[in-house]
């Protein structure tokens, strides 16, 4: 069960929680094993070496190897966990990620760093806006964007207790706190944030503050606005869609992430598929490639901040304001 | 190895031969030449060097195979099916629509088979990380790696290399099969390999060059590779792509072979009678 936390402050890094949730795990599952690329500074994931010697491997900078790697551990009734950036995470791997993963039924669980706009100084030859598409294509697999860190400790358990090609894709650094510690979730199971009439908001990610934040401009304004957190993209709870969608005027999804292959698809194949005719606005990024910059510069020059996200909203709707 | 026991392998080798090329012929086509240049190889293992029980496929402490060339797989059937892992009968599935041995190996179709290949290259990973969880377990066990010269064009064969070196996964052993010949012609034309074991070497590997159609070189280059204990080990074998079979050998695009020409039915014919006479002699 989850609560809000109500509060704008950031909470501790995500990378932070990842390491401490993967420690905790490995005192009492010596099956779990971390692996990362030479990221291990980045990802904090060197810390497990310390108290852990057995259970991380730095593999180098060599991410098919890492994901071969791992499916041989699950082969030998390991539980791996591995950690890159995004971007290599998910487009570098994607055969070895099919095959030595997937097709074979072996377990890895992945940890994409820095995806979008939180990618930086690493610029855009590091961004990654279509993970979430290449994998939604690959049966089976999990795939979520965790909203803080408190949801991001959670999904890291989660996917320590099942089997299968899971990913989870966060920000290293500290986002807004969407949840009180102490919540719980399901995977696979939208949260209905807030409830409304007129429109309803389908975010994932850290995108979801933002989507909070659009739902109060708008509740200022009197109209009614719903948000879900659909923390898990794959599979989607279209049955939770299905109920919200009852009644709405319009359905806006936002991303971090590119329109195409993403969230916003995915919403829009549940729409189509039921023959709900509900104008439907996909935010995100669309046929376009990263750049360099600080990630406020980057998601205000990709329109992902809640003042350009409203602008785009009331311009679709004719809201008058 | 005694004469009896060499008799026995040569003899098994025999046998895996006409089984794959009769379970390729069957089925009309496939890839005949990286197959039969394993055949050796394969004796050896099953016949003599591998731990395993047929009754327990999943048994934790058995040694694993890792054909990381996947496209060999038939040679791979033929040697479990003579093994005992699956009836002989399966061997005429290969390829059927719902069969359980796919041209390529699948590790959730086929008793027997360790890892799911075919996209080469993987398969190196897969059994570095089969060796790690292996050792991490404290067990003694081995993984026989299978790959192909041709495969050595794929650059994630290093990343793996470098891994298993690196760690010292010297229960690791890996077999590069180097019939000089890929899909579109010599590997020396197509993607010059220069010399496969000083790159070993270079790649910090213990690494000895055997000729891949002797049962007694292959036999004593795992025996000495299992003396070795502080470092990765590499056996290069120096094979024939179609090994075994004078025409195969000599046919100049035998990657994958198609059986639709009589001159090909002849020679098969007669490549057979040859091994069964062989495998008679000894029986």
């Amino acid at each position: 069960m989850y609560t809000l936390a109500n509060t704008q402050e950031f909470g501790q890094e995500l990378r932070t929680a990842v390491v401490e949730t993967l420690e905790e795990m490995m005192e009492i599952n010596h099956r779990i094993i971390a692996l990362d690329a030479d990221l291990g500074g980045a990802s904090k994931w060197n810390m497990l070496e310390k108290n852990h010697p057995h259970q991380f491997i730095n593999v180098g900078i060599a991410e098919a190897n890492m994901i071969g790697v791992a499916a041989g551990l699950s082969m030998t009734d390991f539980i791996p966990f591995v950690h890159t950036f995004g971007s290599f995470a998910t487009r570098r791997v994607l055969d070895q990620l099919f095959l030595s993963g997937a097709y074979a039924k072996n377990t890895i669980n992945i940890f994409g760093s820095d995806p979008g706009f939180t990618v930086g100084y690493n610029g855009g030859t590091h961004t990654t806006w279509e993970d979430i598409a290449l994998l939604r294509s690959i049966p089976e697999v999990v795939i979520c964007d965790a909203a803080d860190e408190t949801q991001m400790s959670w999904i890291i358990k989660a996917f320590g207790e099942k089997e299968g090609i899971n990913y989870v894709r966060g920000n290293r650094k500290s986002v807004k706190r969407i949840y009180r510690s102490d919540s719980t979730f399901e995977l696979g199971k939208g949260n209905l944030l807030k409830r409304g009439t007129d429109y309803l908001i389908v975010a994932a990610g850290q995108l979801v503050s933002e989507g909070l934040e659009i739902a109060e401009f708008f509740w200022e304004k009197q109209l009614s606005v719903e948000v879900i957190d659909m923390f898990t993209i794959k599979p989607l709870d279209r049955e939770l869609l299905l109920e919200c969608l009852v009644g709405k005027k319009g359905v806006i999804t936002i991303e971090n992430h590119s329109i195409t292959g993403g969230l916003g698809s995915a919403v829009a194949e549940v729409l189509a598929e039921n023959g709900i005719n509900i104008p439907l606005k996909r935010i995100g990024v669309n046929e376009c490639f990263g750049q360099v910059g600080t990630p406020e510069f980057l998601q205000a020059e990709f329109g992902l901040t809640t003042e350009k996200m409203i602008e785009q909203i009331t311009a679709l709707f004719n809201i008058p304001f | 190895m005694n004469q009896q026991e060499y008799l026995e392998l040569e003899t098994f080798a025999a046998e895996i031969r006409i089984a794959t090329i009769e379970a390729i012929r069957k089925v009309g086509s496939g890839h005949i030449g990286g197959a039969l240049s394993i055949v050796e190889l394969l004796a050896v293992l099953y016949g003599k060097q591998m731990n395993y029980d047929i009754k327990k496929t999943d048994w934790q402490n058995r040694d694993r195979l890792v054909l990381s060339k996947g496209h060999a797989g038939p040679a791979w059937y033929s040697a479990l099916a003579l093994s005992g892992f699956f009836d002989k009968s399966w061997l005429d599935t290969l390829n059927v629509g719902k069969t359980r041995l796919p041209s390529h190996p699948d590790c959730l179709k086929t008793p027997g088979v360790d890892a799911t290949t075919g996209s080469l290259g993987q398969g190196t990973s897969i059994a570095a990380g089969i060796a790690t969880g292996l050792k991490l377990q404290g067990k003694a066990s081995y993984v026989y790696l299978i790959v192909g010269d041709g495969e050595l064009n794929e650059g994630q064969c290093w990343e793996a290399f470098q891994y298993i070196a690196h760690f010292k996964l010297n229960h690791c052993i890996v077999m590069i099969d180097e019939n000089k010949k890929q899909l579109d012609g010599l590997t020396m034309d197509i993607l010059n390999p220069f010399d496969i074991a000083e790159k070993m070497r270079a790649f910090g590997f213990e690494t000895i060059r055997v000729k891949g159609n002797s049962i007694e070189a292959i036999d004593k280059g795992i025996e000495y590779c299992k003396t070795v204990t502080d470092k990765a080990v590499c056996i290069v074998l120096d094979t024939v792509k179609g090994q075994g079979v004078r025409f195969f050998e000599t046919l100049e695009d035998n990657h994958s072979v198609k059986f639709n020409q009589s001159e090909v039915q002849v020679a098969t014919d007669e490549a057979i009678a040859d091994l069964k006479k062989q495998v008679k002699e000894y029986r």
